[in-house]
């Protein structure tokens, strides 16, 4: 087989709800986990004669976004109807945009093995979310759930410019750092406010693209790169055989790691779109337009060049603290506040990176503040701990998020400083190890690190590591 | 005196001068729909009991001075798509017939507020989909000119409950000729207003861009005191217009000196009765002879007003009736196991042929691979026919037509035939598909004793000058007090 002389071609639809207080089309709250039917009217339940009014901060926030992704703005837009009947639509139809989006012809750019690489957005456009259904394993019923519907939602659909599972990646790690910094949505995945609908073809290079398949609604990154990376290969083997690849909509299983066909989608469903007629065109003027313009946020790649140039930051503190806009705003409050920017990057890029990968969290998702950051870094700074009992706070700290002093307080972590208090520890760590003694008096300075390690191990950890050292060497060397 | 037989403005006066108590005309209105309802059936719902434990509470509120406002106490019939908080609104649907709105429709609140009397829910074609009445789940409204004739549709319980005396105003909806077709036929006055002027918020929507909820009442001064109370721009309604609010009444002055009527030829053509012609003949010689600029002109593009409505309508209700799927407060089907056959089989047992019909013609004209030749081709004579209004309304500050080419006809005389049936709206979807207002009154009887139906049409939120051409023609012709119902037929 010939692998290498294939291509893929990859597409991206996310879905990201935008973070208005209201719903799109009436002023139900938008606020996620509520008990089931809590947050609903007859606007958003579909109830017969109810209309629909759209929410201005819905048009605002697509426009950022729009504006972000270097998109045309269209002064000239309207709602259509998608029609289809499922449980979760109420009214039957989803209020989208059909041929007049809010943005157009954008582009973000990424970073590759080889340099940059710039994405081209074919649109991005509004609409409802759907309700959600919620499967009773214990009567066995279906039950609506209609809470999210109505949640804004803008779709932001890429071109065909996306050539490998990596570039998917960084595609979507980098446009939600967009919407993140402007504000538009707080794209948490595993609340389901930023997920994409992947589809992918292959075709041999130099022939035409190959017949693509959708999968919908994937909210992991690791997901979908592993989607990706199973369907490029299914796709190939296919086509290798001889076979053809049909074009359907696959649902991917991370279990098994495979795709599952749902329904053909060669029977396209027919949403019957057309113009929403209980809504008035949205026109937007230039200077509305220009206003939105002048008041974006700070994107990441304005941040990355202030961190580079008035930080000196390093390439890798850079990359990972500004991927995350949670996590840049994490780092410049606490900074502020301790004044050490160099310690709190180190816990940020660190530490802390560590537990939110091992925890599968989004650093927003982080339940301490940028304050008990800063003032753990103040107390080892001021030696109250060392920053081995630091990490054991830190730990604590994502646990029961509290005042760092508290924990140290509560866990009796404070260090130990007490020169008489280490003293004694030494002299006896010393007693217990004469060979230590030896070695060191005769140049190993191993031994001394092995010494410390012993005491601090007696310790807990607590004892003030420079003092540790001063004091194992004057014993050594009475 | 009959109460029941004063027109509001009457009913006002005698309310003021304290001839009569608010709980005097409730009781005659519940003591009329109980001799009257058995013969017309007008009614889905009715709230008698509910009726006269309020007038008592707002004639109690009223002489202890709470309450103000002339038009407390009026009572007033609702048609069963309006909806009404906790109070079924069916939609004279078997898919409905249970509903309970949980939200009142903001017409409702308006009445409310003013603390009208809701006497009932009244009769209508299904989802206001007919011209006869006769396709409402429920009953068949009777005329109450001749109980073997349809009423007209779709706001026919509206009118037969207008014209038997059964309320003394009620509001329907209008959106092919509902208002004004039935109007004519009931020998009442019918007023559509302009699209946008009165919300539709809590009107079970049919056909979105071309609703409207307006007032059928005994007489053109009512008409203008009704759509005076339920006008205005309503947030909840995007596509309501924010236009200074206007007192009606003060526009009737019935002095018409200089006013220009366009006559538009097409609508007097083949296919209109000759005695309808005739009287509406006699009406512009007498608009001459009060000092009006009569001209006939052309509006060719009126011939294609129909196709294009249908195309519309049907298109927008196949995607409005989508909510009625079984799943939440519509009838559920007891033959489903799974969610396709709760889709399928609720809304092949819930919906009537008619409905079922406009639902796959709109399906059909929405489907890709149509949509260009259908709907999109129907917007273009939309346009059309708005741009030809607009060049008549250049040159006229009204136009006259007749409101439907026959007086009522026969109960089963068109249900066999749909095309025959939607025949009955061509001289009154135009008006809907142009977005303007309409206006119906009675202006004679044919020689079968049935009432003709003048209709004049006026200029975007306009209804001024239709009303007060209306009255002119009204003091005229004295319909009312010349021709009362007989309830021919009534054993």
């Amino acid at each position: 087989m010939s692998r290498d002389n294939y291509e893929a071609v990859i597409g991206l639809e996310v879905h990201a709800e935008l973070s208005t207080k209201t719903k799109i089309f009436c002023n139900c709250s938008t606020k996620f986990g509520g008990a089931p039917n809590t947050q609903v009217c007859p606007v958003c339940m579909g109830m017969p004669g109810a209309l629909p009014v759209l929410n201005e901060k819905v048009v605002e926030y697509a426009v950022k976004a729009g504006l972000a992704t270097n998109c045309t703005i269209s002064q000239d837009s309207k709602n259509d109807r998608k029609n289809y009947f499922y449980p979760d639509t109420p009214r039957a139809y989803q209020i989208s945009q059909f041929d007049k989006p809010l943005c157009e012809h954008g582009y973000i750019e990424i970073d590759t093995e080889n340099g940059k690489k710039r994405i081209r957005i074919l649109r991005i456009h509004i609409e409802d979310d759907a309700g959600k259904l919620n499967h009773d394993d214990f009567s066995g019923d279906s039950l609506v759930d209609l809470n999210r519907a109505g949640v804004p939602l803008i779709e932001i659909v890429s071109e065909p410019d996306i050539a490998s599972p990596e570039e998917a990646d960084a595609y979507l790690k980098k446009l939600k750092s967009i919407l993140e910094y402007i504000e538009v949505s707080d794209c948490k995945m595993e609340e389901g406010s930023y997920r994409a609908d992947v589809n992918v073809s292959v075709h041999k290079k130099g022939e035409k693209l190959g017949t693509r398949t959708e999968c919908k609604n994937m909210s992991s990154f690791r997901s979908i790169v592993r989607e990706i990376e199973y369907e490029i290969e299914r796709q190939i083997d296919l086509l290798e055989a001889g076979e053809r690849v049909k074009q359907q909509t696959l649902r991917w299983d991370d279990v098994s790691g495979k795709t599952f066909s749902t329904r053909d989608k060669e029977n396209a469903d027919d949403y019957r779109y057309f113009p929403e007629p209980d809504l008035v065109a949205i026109k937007l003027s230039d200077e509305y337009i220009e206003n939105i313009k002048q008041n974006l946020p700070e994107l990441p790649e304005s941040r990355r060049e202030r961190y580079f140039n008035e930080y000196n930051m390093t390439e890798k503190e850079v990359g990972i603290i500004t991927a995350s806009k949670y996590l840049s705003d994490l780092f410049e409050a606490a900074s502020e506040i301790c004044g050490n920017r160099k310690a709190v990057s180190n816990w940020i890029i660190s530490d802390i990176s560590r537990i939110l990968n091992e925890k599968e969290m989004e650093p927003s998702a982080i339940p301490f503040t940028a304050e008990h950051l800063a003032h753990m870094v103040q107390i080892i700074d001021k030696g109250t701990i060392s920053s081995s009992i630091g990490k054991k706070v830190l730990e604590e700290m994502f646990e029961n998020p509290r005042e760092p002093e508290e924990i140290v307080k509560e866990k009796g972590w404070a260090q130990i400083s007490d020169e008489g208090e280490i003293r004694k520890v030494v002299v006896q760590i010393l007693e217990e190890n004469p060979q230590s003694i030896a070695d060191f008096k005769a140049g190993k300075d191993r031994a001394l690190g092995f010494l410390v390690g012993q005491a601090m191990k007696a310790t807990k950890g607590k004892a003030n590591p420079q003092m540790l050292n001063k004091l194992f060497v004057e014993e050594m060397n009475k | 005196m009959n109460i029941t037989d004063l027109t509001v403005h009457e009913l006002c006066e005698k309310l003021n001068n304290k001839e009569l108590a608010i709980t005097d005309i409730t009781k005659a209105y519940v003591e009329r729909i109980k001799e009257k309802e058995p013969q017309v059936e007008a009614f889905i719902t009715t709230l008698t009991e509910e009726a006269i434990k309020q007038a008592e509470d707002i004639q109690n509120k009223k002489e202890k001075g709470e309450l103000d406002g002339n038009l407390a106490g009026i009572p007033i019939g609702i048609k069963d798509n309006i909806c009404t908080k906790g109070i079924k609104t069916t939609c004279a649907s078997k898919i409905l017939e249970n509903f309970v709105s949980p939200y009142d429709a903001t017409v409702m609140e308006k009445i409310n507020a003013e603390n009208l009397i809701n006497l009932g829910k009244l009769n209508m074609d299904e989802f206001a989909m007919g011209t006869s009445t006769e396709n409402s789940a429920f009953k068949i409204t009777k005329n109450p000119w001749d109980l073997s004739k349809v009423p007209g549709g779709s706001s026919g319980g509206s009118a037969a409950a207008v014209a038997a005396n059964m309320v003394p105003w009620a509001l329907g909806s209008d959106t092919g000729g509902s208002i004004r077709l039935p109007a004519s036929f009931c020998g009442v006055v019918g007023l559509k207003p302009t699209y946008g002027l009165v919300s539709r918020y809590g009107l079970v929507a049919y056909a979105s861009s071309l609703d409207q909820i307006g007032v059928i009442t005994k007489d053109v001064r009512d008409s203008a005191m009704l759509l005076g109370l339920i006008a205005g721009h309503d947030e909840k309604d995007s596509t309501s217009v924010d236009v200074p609010k206007k007192d009606y009444v003060n526009a009737l002055t019935g002095s018409i000196k200089g006013l220009k009527i366009g006559v538009p030829k097409e609508f007097y053509g083949e296919g209109i009765d000759e005695e309808v012609k005739e009287a509406l003949y006699k009406t512009i010689e007498k608009y001459k002879e009060l000092g009006a600029e009569i001209e006939e002109f052309s509006l060719d593009i009126a011939k294609y007003s129909l196709a294009a409505y249908y195309v519309i309508v049907c298109a927008e209700a196949s995607s409005n009736l989508g909510r009625f799927d079984g799943i939440r407060y519509t009838y559920r089907s007891p033959n489903a196991t799974t969610l396709e056959e709760i889709f399928k089989k609720s809304r092949s047992e819930g919906f009537g042929a008619e409905v079922k019909r406009r639902i796959i013609l709109g399906t059909y004209v929405l489907s890709s691979g149509y949509y260009d030749a259908y709907y999109k081709k129907a917007q273009k004579v939309r346009t059309m026919v708005i741009n030809e209004f607009n060049k008549g309304f250049e040159k006229y500050d009204v136009i006259l037509t007749p409101t439907s080419p026959t007086t009522a006809f026969g109960i089963g005389e068109k249900t066999k035939n749909p095309l025959e049936m939607y025949l009955a709206d061509i001289c009154t979807v135009s008006i809907n598909v142009a977005g303007l207002p309409g206006i119906s009154i009675p202006v004679g009887l044919d020689s079968k004793g049935l009432p003709i139906g003048m209709q004049l049409i006026g200029k975007k939120f306009d209804e001024e000058t239709i009303l007060n051409t209306a009255y002119a023609m009204e003091k005229e012709i004295k319909f009312r007090e010349k021709f009362r119902p007989e309830f021919k037929g009534a054993k």
